[in-house]
């Protein structure tokens, strides 16, 4: 999550203090991702620095001190939002190395492994459903992070499934040679950088 | 006890010829009063298998099925079909509308069978219909509707009167996500007036409405949820 951007549409509302930049962020991400108030001032020094900010020079740094967006900031704001998030290489995904070293363990019956992780996510989820169901009209920003939240992880459980009956069908067949396909996908994550 | 179904060590055994299909085994399942369980597991693992019997449909090779407290081994054809109809919601795979009536007429058809007053019967399905968005299409036929139209009537249809006991097969699968929250908001709101119901799916988002989750595998369950949490613990995590 970037801080600084977010700082940044916040104040391309109009001029804003510190502290009122601290709660609205909080309050805008459905007060799902905290920030200590030590990363407020230090970003905002940062975006000062860079002219992408302008503060009230006479005033102390502090909760008092107003903030403003340049036409320099706006630029900036425009073009994050536009670019897209690095999605081309794939993320190193703890939970997808932890079934492929359970294929290869002899002794760990990998079906129980994923099982063990579907169960936790759906555990999870039925934690976000709830969100839903208990706070009847939730808030809109909550509401989308929720929403995000729910198909990431329902993506999640997708890929064991889909896992859980590629390796079900895999100890049916013979074994093919091992063919090296790692390095074709770093290759191509490696163009994209 | 409040145990709205039981089942204690089902079993289902099919034959395909010569051979022996072990659809269910051993399964154990209470559903209290009030509460939601999803059935989650691959395509064949057995759950509508488990539905059908559930619901009085089959019968199963071994185990018994309480629904109320009563055993339905011992009860009469007629006395389960009874039941059936007027304690048991059931929402098809494939929905399982009749054609020749409309969707009003396809929700208040239990109503009528039961003896509840046309009239009555037909506030009664309106007013499900329009709770799934659904009221233009009342008079339509289910030919005249989409497949998550279709999907939408049999729900209301399962819902509508006095139901102790609401089974679902694969409810939203024919809906898109507005919709599925629509129909599982419904299911939701039976059970806060003392419905039981049980949820068939494969789909996590669907089965994180539950109370409870159990997972089925070749016809046996092999895990299920813990009690459910409050929301809490999950804003209470700080990114420190
Ligand atoms: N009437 C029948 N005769 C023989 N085998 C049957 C019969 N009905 C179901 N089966 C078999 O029993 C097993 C369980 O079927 P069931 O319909 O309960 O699966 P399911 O979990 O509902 O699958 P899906 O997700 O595809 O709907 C399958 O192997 C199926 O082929
Ligand atoms: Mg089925």
């Amino acid at each position: 999550m970037s801080v600084r951007h977010a700082l940044l549409a916040l104040l391309s509302e109009g001029p804003k203090y510190g502290l009122q930049l601290r709660e609205e962020f909080e309050a805008r991400t459905g007060e799902v991702w905290p920030l200590n108030v030590g990363q407020v001032y230090s970003t905002l020094q940062r975006l000062e620095r860079d002219g992408l900010v302008e503060s009230d020079d006479d005033a102390d740094p502090g909760p008092q001190k107003g903030f403003r967006i340049t036409a320099g900031g706006a630029d900036e704001l425009a073009g994050w939002l536009r670019t897209p998030p690095d999605l081309a290489s794939p993320p190193r995904d703890e939970l997808v190395i932890k079934v492929l070293v359970a294929v290869r363990l002899p002794g760990v019956d990998v079906h129980e492994v994923i099982q063990a992780h579907r169960r936790y996510i759906v555990e999870l989820m039925q934690q976000w459903t709830r969100l839903k169901d208990e706070e009847g009209d939730l808030d809109l920003g909550l509401a989308l992070v929720v929403d995000a939240e729910l198909y990431r992880l329902d993506s999640v459980v997708q890929w064991l499934d889909t896992a859980d009956g590629r390796l079900k069908r895999a100890a049916l067949e013979p074994p093919a040679p091992a063919r090296a396909a790692a390095p074709l996908i770093r290759r191509r994550a490696g163009v994209r950088r | 006890m409040s145990g709205v179904l039981q089942l204690r060590g089902v079993s289902k055994t099919y034959l395909d010829g010569a051979d022996e299909v072990h659809a269910l085994r051993e399964v154990d399942l209470a559903v209290e009063a009030g509460k939601m369980v999803a059935v989650m597991g691959p395509s064949g693992s057995g759950k509508s298998t488990l539905l059908t019997i559930a619901g009085a449909l089959e019968t199963p090779t071994s185990g018994d099925v309480l629904v109320a407290g009563h055993p339905l081994s011992t009860m009469s054809r007629d006395d389960r079909a009874r039941l059936r109809r007027r304690a048991i919601g059931y929402v098809f795979q494939d929905f399982n509308l009749l054609p020749g009536l409309t969707a009003a007429e396809n929700v208040a058809l239990p109503l009528e069978l039961d003896g509840v007053s046309a009239g009555k019967a037909r506030a009664t399905g309106l007013r499900a219909l329009d709770e799934l968005g659904l009221a233009e299409r009342a008079a339509r036929f289910p030919d005249q509707l989409s497949g998550g139209e279709r999907q939408r009537v049999a729900i209301a249809r399962a819902v509508v009167g006095d139901r102790r006991l609401l089974l679902a097969d694969e409810p939203t699968g024919a809906l898109d996500s507005e919709n599925g929250e629509a129909v599982m908001r419904m299911i939701l709101a039976a059970c806060k007036h003392g419905v039981a119901a049980v949820i068939v799916t494969h789909d996590a988002q669907l089965a994180s409405w539950a109370d409870r989750v159990l997972f089925i595998r070749d016809g046996r369950v092999v895990d299920r949820t813990a009690p459910r949490r409050g929301p809490d613990s999950l804003l209470a995590e700080e990114t420190a």
